[in-house]
Formats: C-alpha cells, sequence, structure tokens
C-alpha cells in the first residue's frame, strides 16, 4: 500500500495504490494527515485509480479524511472509486462525503 | 449436504493475514470457475469478516482465527470465519450499517458489506466466547 501526494495550488491530490484494508490503510493514514495539516488544501482529492482491492476500512479512511478536511473548511472529492464500493457507499449514503469523479486525475 | 470440496487454515489475528486469507479463499473459490466480479465478491467479504477478528474479536491480543470453505452442488460456496474472541453482546446492533463499537477510523459497514455481496450471512456470538460468521455465495461462473 502507497500513497503518492501531488500537490497544485489548493488541491491536493493523493494517489492510492494497492490494497486498501485495515492493513493498508493504517500504513498510509498518518502521512496523508500530516500532509494535510502542513499544505492546507482547499481540496483533496483522493484517487483510487491505482488501487487493486478495496473494503470498508477503505471507506472509513475516506469518512475520517472527510472529517478532517470539514474541520479546516475544505472539501473531498473522490476518484476512480472502485464500482462495487461505491455501491456499498451508496446504499450508506454516503456518496454525500465528497464528489465522485470517474475520469483520470490529471497530474 | 455433502461438500464436493473443502479447506481450512487457521491464521494469526495480525492484519497482515487479511490480504493472505481473502487470496486464499478467492484461489479456492477459483475452482468454480467464477467471474472477476464474484471473485471480488468473495475477496471483499472474507476480507470484512477477517478484519472483524482482528479489530474486535482480539483487540489487544493476538489470537486465532479459523477459516474454513467448502463447495457444494450447482456452485455453491460456503465460507466459515470462527474466533475464540471476546463475542458480540448484541448481533442485530452490530450489523446495524454505519453502527461501529469503535468509532474513529472504522466505518461500521463490515456486516452491510457482507451482507451486500454475498447471498446469506449467519452471525452466531457467545460473550467471552468467540464469534462465528458463515458466508455462502452462489457462484454462476462464466458459462451462465
Amino acid at each position: 500500500m502507497a500513497a503518492r501526494i501531488i500537490y497544485e495550488k489548493d488541491k491536493m491530490t493523493v494517489r492510492l495504490e494497492g490494497d486498501l484494508d485495515h492493513h493498508g490503510a493504517a500504513i498510509i493514514r498518518a502521512g496523508i494527515d500530516d500532509a494535510i495539516l502542513v499544505n492546507r488544501p482547499k481540496t483533496l482529492v483522493l484517487d483510487f485509480g491505482g488501487i487493486t482491492f478495496m473494503d470498508s476500512s477503505g471507506i472509513g479512511l475516506v469518512m475520517g479524511r472527510y472529517r478532517l478536511m470539514q474541520s479546516l473548511g475544505g472539501e473531498i472529492v473522490m476518484s476512480n472509486m472502485p464500482k462495487n464500493i461505491k455501491k456499498v457507499m451508496r446504499l450508506a449514503g454516503l456518496e454525500k462525503l465528497g464528489r465522485m469523479e470517474d475520469e483520470e486525475v490529471k497530474v | 449436504m455433502k461438500s464436493l470440496n473443502e479447506m481450512r487454515m487457521t491464521v494469526e489475528s495480525r492484519s497482515v493475514n487479511e490480504g493472505f486469507a481473502r487470496v486464499a479463499v478467492a484461489a479456492f473459490a477459483s475452482q468454480l470457475d467464477p467471474t472477476v466480479e464474484e471473485i471480488s465478491d468473495v475477496k471483499t467479504a472474507v476480507s470484512e469478516a477477517v478484519t472483524n477478528c482482528i479489530v474486535h474479536a482480539y483487540p489487544k491480543t493476538v489470537g486465532k482465527i479459523y477459516i474454513s470453505a467448502a463447495i457444494y452442488k450447482n456452485g455453491l460456496l460456503k465460507i466459515r470465519i470462527k474466533d475464540n474472541g471476546v463475542g458480540i453482546p448484541d448481533v442485530k446492533k452490530a450489523m446495524e450499517p454505519l453502527y461501529t463499537s469503535l468509532g474513529g477510523e472504522r466505518a461500521g459497514l463490515g456486516f452491510a458489506v457482507m451482507e451486500s455481496f454475498t447471498d446469506k450471512v449467519r452471525v452466531r456470538s457467545t460473550v467471552g466466547k468467540g464469534t462465528t460468521v458463515t458466508l455462502e455465495k452462489k457462484m454462476c461462473g462464466r458459462d451462465e
């Protein structure tokens, strides 16, 4: 599990790579939060395009970052969310957490 | 009902085993010639059940997780994930979407994912003794 972080102006993109489960989320969480707190982006883009597996721990990661961004007055965008996970998020009414985009985020 | 094939394995409740457990069960299920989506559903459901054992059943210790899977006629796959952990006091509540006993980084969607990605989820739990989750999924396979 890896998270590549790219900054441009007010936007911070986190490109997630690998298996995003409870084990993987624990590895990348602190690094993402540190980067948010240092850079204070207006928009946090979580790009799931490089994700090879994701379960509800990945949704937990989104919910936690949503809370952090909200407390800083920012928003989140979920890009290339795996189809099956999108379905679960809709069922739980979580699509309201942020915008969902399917196109590749340009870096 | 007699199974056509069975597997059994035991892993320790270390988070690094989440990936191993779901891939092992998926590899066993692959003999049913499933679709990519079916395999992905099985992996995700197993991952949720195993993560529950690691996070909830054995919160401060490392315990054993007993995983077995069996194949029956007509592509029926049954998976059992059992622990000897703390148990769940209120199974109905634990299964409610977005409910979590831990808060913070847990979404509270583990059972919701299991229910949405399999055909049947059964949970038996005794406080202080442990929990058994049984998942059933009919694999229709690639030729239907």
